[in-house]
This record gives structure tokens, C-alpha cells and sequence, in this order.
């Protein structure tokens, strides 16, 4: 009786069980559904199920012109605004050849890292959180407070920003952002070492993650798995390096790399990532230009007929947008080349004979925001 | 009569001192069991700098009142797939086990609902019942997620018991008595007199109070070891289905045990009653001891994530069983020796 009504199936010698995690579940933050089929507490297969939260942003975007789908592109990651706006505003610069002034690159930049920081504050409350410890979530936070505080100042929202445009930005920053900016860098540098005596060296923690949930390079590799995870896995791949963009040349900064794979691989290259951007800020705040803020653009913007792409780091890793136009004021196609989606791809097959526990550390690990992976 | 001779309501009649023991052991237990909750959570906006609960009462202090009308103000809504009777029967199940261990407990010379000379043994019967109230809390409710909580709360109860009861020879070894009086008589005269410092019966007193402490930790399913109820991977575990005051007797029933829990690691461990200092014993003694620890349990909760199952059944049969295995033996030897 209870075997059928909890739908355990028989199939061969062993007994499976499907679990449904997800679209409600604590650990998949947001509405993804993971269909699992359990051996025991075993997962034989996880089939993730997306697309509980499309909103058809490709399709909008070409049904209104290249300015009115900007944005848009702040709501595809919510947590990593700035990168996704760069990454479209930057693809139809390139597309119609508008110059940025060299000021508004810097101030890009500084936004963008300041942005990376508050995004990888959030996974990292939320990745302890999936371990059970509730307490660093709210110190997160805590740090998050001021990098939305910041740029609230600047770009007048706290998650959507939308704050570059077609050949600039559409605000200069103050100097008490300035002042602002360089008074939390000396803030989190404590704070990032405290994290790193308290949390990461917690021995339940490094039992939890070490050896935990291996990501190897070649299977990165085969689902396009980006960013943190595939430089968790042992590969240099980081775009403001390979496929240098805005300022990044000029600033100096190491990409963290971990060759051990696992959860705690990830965590570490993410944990790095911010000491890597306090250090772009302090250099983007130093050599900081005077001088406008935007290009000279057209009133509307004309795309010359043509396919053109653009990738970013994004928080979660490479994020792309490949535009293709006809000439006309509204794109063409629009094609959104989101992290979380590639990364999400490769749980099936990573997640393959965990335990329960040990699978949800590493979904924890990969970062998923699911609006990013439904689009 | 006895084993009347301690008890503080010695003129009243045997009837009514009993009722009025359970009455004020059943009014202790819910008083304790919301708030702990105040406790717990105020606690934890400390450690997490927030204020915690404010708006109800003084500094939020009526806020367990304000959830308890909620809760009983809810449905309790019996899933229809469910085994009606054991759904129903199991928040009865867990909540009582609690209130009979705590009718052993001595809380001070003169106050203690029964003082039995199998105390001790009274406290680990009752005391397992509460697992296969989870269990069967578990099972019943028919949800995958309950059932795979249902079947790591027998597994890790049943790695925790073992240690814990070797333990507990250790200290019956050592007290010659499974009276929880008696075991508080024997500590009177100091801090040095305490069980936890009995280094010339056991060397390793503390080690064995620290073993006697995780397992306790894991038998009430509190963090870092709280994998019947893992938030982030089981929801809720065994009490996902429950709703309302079911929900809420569970919840009491978790405060319930970590103060039978505290209160054994008070009397076994920290002279129950008896005073640091050798006099002006009393029960005020018994509580602040009780409520140190309690405090720890909740300090470790707010500060360690969570282990991994197999860990923490290996941490009990590799480490822990040996090791309280190791004291035992030497607490026989050292017996034999002085």
C-alpha cells in the first residue's frame, strides 16, 4: 500500500523513488524543480526541470527598440545587474560604433566589481545556509547593505540598476560615492578574513565541501560551464582575461584558480574573487579620469544590419549577448547566453550517486539564480 | 514512604501532591518550551546583530503567546493519504515522554515529583519513546521527504543511545546508584566534589561529560546534528506535514527534551542543586546550571553548520563508541586500583 502511494517503482533489483525538489524547496532558492530519482538516499538521476519563471526576454527584445530592452537586461540575473546591462549596452556600442568616453569605462568598472561583490556576498550567506548554518547569512547581508547603499546613490535602485547606456551612463558618480566606495573597501578586507577564520575554516564545513561534488575541467567543457565553477575545475577561464573588455587590461588582478574540483574549489575561487575585486577597485578609484560620461549618440539608435556577440564575467560566469540586426530600429534577434543555464546543465550528470545532502552542497556551489536560467 | 522523605509538599495528601506535581511539572515544561523559544530566538538575532522579536511586549516578550494562539487557531490539516490515527497520536507521543522524565528529575533537596530509585534507567525508557514518536510522525504523514527524516532519526538515535548509555555505566560505576537524589547527595561540598571533576574515578571525566553532551545534542536533534529536521535539504523532515498546534507540540516537545537532557547533564555532571562553593545550596543553583547549558545548546546551534549523515553516524560508531568504551574500561580499573 504505502510502496504505491509514495510512488516507490520497482525497476530490476533495486528500489527507486521519485522526489520531487522543487519548484518549492529551501535549497534551490527560487523555483527551480530538480526531479530526483532516489536509491535510498542516493540519487540514481536528478533531471533538472526549468522554466517555471520564463518571461520570454529574447522575445521582448525584439519587440521594442534597442533602448527600451535595457531594462530588461537588469532583471535576467537580478544579482549581477550591472554585468548583464555591459554586456547588451556594450554588444550595440560595438554593433553601431558609439565610443565610450574613458571615465564612464572606469566608473563600469567600478560598478560591475562592486556588483560582483554584492552578488557573491549573497551566495555566500545563502551557500551556508543550504549547509545548515544560518548565522553568516545575516552578516552577508549585513556587508550587502552598503554596496547597495552605494550604488542607490549613483543609479537610483538597489538590484535593478539599469545604468549604462548606449555610450556612457546616464548619472557621474560623486565624490562622496568615491569616498564611499574606498570606506567599504577598508570595511570588507576584515570582514573577508573574519569569514575566512570563521567560516571557512570550520572544520564541519571543510569535512562538507572537500572532496565533495568533483566538476572536472572536461566536464566544464562539455556543458559550457563558466566562471567560478570551471575555475574551481582547474582552468584560468575568467572573460575580463581571455576576451579582455572595457578597462580590465589596464587594471591589474589575479584570476583565482583551484585545481581540486569539488565544492570547496568553488567556494575558495568565489571567497578570492572578492579580495580580487576590492584590489580592481582600489585601482579603477585611483586612476579614475575626469571627463564626460557619455559618447556621442544618435537620438535613436541605428544598428547596421549584422550579427554581433559580446560576452561579459558575469558573477555566475560568461554572459553573452548575440545580436542580429536588419537595419532597423529594433533588433532582429536577440540571443541571451546566461551562466546559471550552463552550470545548472551539468548537475545531471555531476550530481550522479550523491547523497542528498552532498548534491544540494554542490547546487549550492554552482550558484544558480534561476530567473537567469529560465530567461 | 520513604521516598516522600525529600518532598517539599510532604502535609498534603498523596493525591493532591501528585496532581499538584503534575501540574506544575506540565505548567514548567510549557512555560520553558515557549520561552526558549523567546530565548532561542533573541539569542539568535544576537549572534546575528539584529534585534530579534520587538513588537509584541517588552522586548518581544510576549511573542510566544502571540505564536501559540496562531498555532492553535490553525487547522490542523490531516493529509488524506495519511494514517489518521498515527498522525494524530504521534504529537501526543513525543510530547509526553518529556514530562514523565522530568517527574524523575531532583530539581533541589525538597523539590522533585517522585524520587525513584530507578530514576536513572526511568529517564533512557522513556526517553526513546520520543524517537519512534518522530518516527511514526514520519512515516505516517506518507511525504517522501518525512520518511527519509523518519529513517535517519532511528539510524542516528540508535548510534547516539549507545555511547550515551555507556556513559551512563561509566557514572553508575562511579555513583553505585541509579537514584538521581542520590547521585546529588553524593556531589555536596563544592565544585571539586562534582561528578565532572572526579578525575581520581576517571581521568577523563570531561571527555566523558563532552561525549554524554554530543550525544545529547543528537538526540535532540539540534544543530550541528538536526538531520531529521535539515531545513535545507528535508524541509522539514518528519514534521513537514503538520500544520498548526501539531506542528507545535513538536516544537515544544524538541524544548522538552533538551531540558530533560540539560537537567540529566546537570544532576549527573554539575551537582544538581549543590553550590559551587559548598553552601547556600539550593534550587536556584540547579536552575542557573541548567540554563548555562541550555544556552550552549542554543550558542552551538546559531554558530556550526550542519554535519553530513554518514559523518555523523561514523563520528558515533568510529570515535565516539570507542572512546566512551576506552572510559569505561579505565573507570573499572581505577575503581579496582583506589
Amino acid at each position: 500500500m504505502l510502496l504505491e502511494k509514495t510512488n516507490l517503482v520497482k525497476s530490476g533489483d533495486n528500489e527507486t523513488f521519485v522526489l520531487n525538489l522543487g519548484p518549492q524547496h529551501p535549497a534551490t532558492h527560487g523555483v527551480l524543480r530538480v526531479k530526483l530519482t532516489m536509491d535510498g538516499e542516493y540519487i540514481t538521476r536528478a533531471e533538472p526541470v526549468p522554466g517555471y519563471i520564463h518571461r520570454m526576454h529574447e522575445k521582448m527584445g525584439e519587440n521594442r527598440t534597442w533602448a527600451q530592452f535595457l531594462p530588461n537586461t537588469s532583471r535576467i540575473d537580478y544579482l549581477s545587474a550591472m554585468h548583464y546591462t555591459h554586456a547588451y549596452v556594450a554588444a550595440v556600442e560595438r554593433a553601431a560604433g558609439i565610443e565610450v568616453p574613458l571615465r564612464a569605462e572606469y566608473i563600469r568598472v567600478i560598478t560591475s566589481e562592486l556588483n560582483r561583490i554584492s552578488s557573491h556576498l549573497v551566495w555566500f550567506g545563502a551557500f551556508i545556509l543550504d549547509l545548515g548554518g544560518f548565522t553568516p547569512l545575516l552578516y552577508a547581508f549585513d556587508d550587502r547593505e552598503k554596496i547597495l547603499d552605494l550604488l542607490e546613490s549613483v543609479t537610483g535602485a538597489r538590484l535593478t540598476y539599469c545604468y549604462y547606456r548606449f555610450g556612457g551612463l546616464c548619472n557621474d558618480v560623486d565624490s562622496d560615492f568615491i569616498t564611499g566606495t574606498k570606506e567599504f573597501i577598508e570595511y570588507l578586507k576584515p570582514r573577508l578574513e573574519m569569514y575566512r577564520q570563521l567560516v571557512t575554516n570550520n572544520i564541519i564545513l571543510k569535512k562538507r565541501l572537500e572532496g565533495i561534488g568533483p566538476i572536472s575541467a572536461e566536464m566544464c567543457r562539455k556543458y559550457g560551464a563558466t566562471g567560478p565553477v570551471i575555475r574551481g575545475a582547474g582552468v584560468a577561464c575568467d572573460v575580463r582575461r581571455v576576451e579582455p573588455y572595457s578597462v580590465y587590461p589596464e587594471l591589474d588582478f589575479e584570476i583565482p584558480v583551484y585545481h581540486e574540483a569539488d565544492c570547496m574549489a568553488r567556494y575558495l575561487v568565489r571567497m578570492d574573487e572578492m579580495y580580487q575585486s576590492l584590489r580592481i577597485l582600489e585601482q579603477a578609484i585611483a586612476k579614475l579620469p575626469e571627463g564626460p560620461i557619455m559618447g556621442k549618440v544618435q537620438k535613436s539608435v541605428k544598428v547596421p544590419a549584422g550579427d554581433y556577440y559580446f560576452a561579459v564575467e558575469a558573477s555566475r560566469g560568461r554572459f553573452a549577448v548575440r545580436i542580429v540586426s536588419d537595419g532597423k530600429e529594433i533588433p532582429y534577434r536577440l540571443k541571451l547566453r546566461a551562466p546559471s543555464f550552463s552550470n545548472l546543465s551539468l548537475f545531471e550528470e555531476a550530481s550522479q550517486g550523491m547523497m542528498l545532502p552532498d548534491a544540494l552542497a554542490l547546487m549550492g556551489s554552482l550558484d544558480l539564480v534561476i530567473p537567469d536560467i529560465d530567461r | 514512604m520513604s521516598f516522600l522523605a525529600f518532598n517539599l509538599l510532604e502535609p498534603w495528601p498523596e493525591p493532591f501532591r501528585l496532581f499538584l506535581y503534575l501540574a506544575g511539572v506540565m505548567a514548567f515544561v510549557g512555560a520553558n518550551a515557549a520561552y526558549l523559544v523567546w530565548v532561542e530566538r533573541k539569542g539568535a538575532a544576537r549572534f546575528q546583530r539584529r534585534p530579534g522579536p520587538t513588537e509584541v511586549g517588552p522586548a518581544g516578550l510576549l511573542q510566544p503567546i502571540a505564536d501559540a494562539i496562531k498555532l492553535m487557531s490553525k487547522q490542523v490539516h490531516v493529509p488524506p493519504d495519511s494514517d489518521r490515527i498515527l498522525f494524530r497520536l504521534a504529537p501526543v507521543m513525543v510530547m509526553s515522554p518529556g514530562l514523565m522524565c522530568l517527574a524523575t528529575i531532583p530539581f533541589s533537596d525538597t523539590i522533585g515529583a517522585r524520587n525513584l530509585d530507578l530514576g536513572l534507567v526511568m529517564v533512557f525508557a522513556f526517553g526513546s519513546i520520543n524517537v519512534m514518536a518522530i518516527m511514526l510522525g514520519g512515516w505516517a504523514s506518507r511525504n517522501k521527504y518525512a520518511i527519509i527524516s523518519s529513517a535517519r532519526i532511528v539510524s542516528q538515535n540508535v548510534a547516539y543511545e549507545i555511547p550515551m548509555l555507556l556513559v551512563v555505566i561509566t557514572m553508575l560505576m562511579i555513583t553505585g546508584t541509579t537514584n538521581l537524589h542520590t547521585i546529588v547527595e553524593q556531589q555536596a561540598g563544592g565544585f571539586w566534589h562534582w561528578n565532572i571533576l572526579k578525575v581520581w574515578a576517571n581521568p577523563l571525566m570531561p571527555v566523558t561529560f563532552l561525549i554524554f553532551f554530543t550525544c545529547m545534542l543528537a538526540e535532540t536533534n539540534r544543530a550541528p546534528f538536526d538531520m531529521a529536521e535539515a531545513e535545507s535539504e528535508l524541509v522539514a523532515g518528519a514534521f513537514t506535514e503538520y500544520a498548526g498546534m501539531g506542528f507545535g507540540v513538536f516544537f515544544m516537545a524538541e524544548y522538552a527534551n533538551i531540558l530533560v537532557g540539560c537537567s540529566l547533564a546537570t544532576v549527573l555532571f554539575f551537582g544538581g542543586w549543590q553550590s559551587p562553593i559548598g553552601v547556600f545550596s539550593g534550587v536556584v543553583w540547579f536552575l542557573v546550571k541548567l540554563y548555562l547549558l541550555i544556552f550552549t545548546v542554543i550558542w552551538i546551534r546559531w554558530t556550526f553548520p550542519r554535519t553530513q549523515f554518514y559523518r555523523l553516524l561514523n563520528l558515533s560508531w568510529k570515535i565516539l563508541i570507542p572512546i566512551s568504551l576506552g572510559t569505561l574500561m579505565l573507570t573499572c580499573v581505577m575503581l579496582k586500583i583506589f
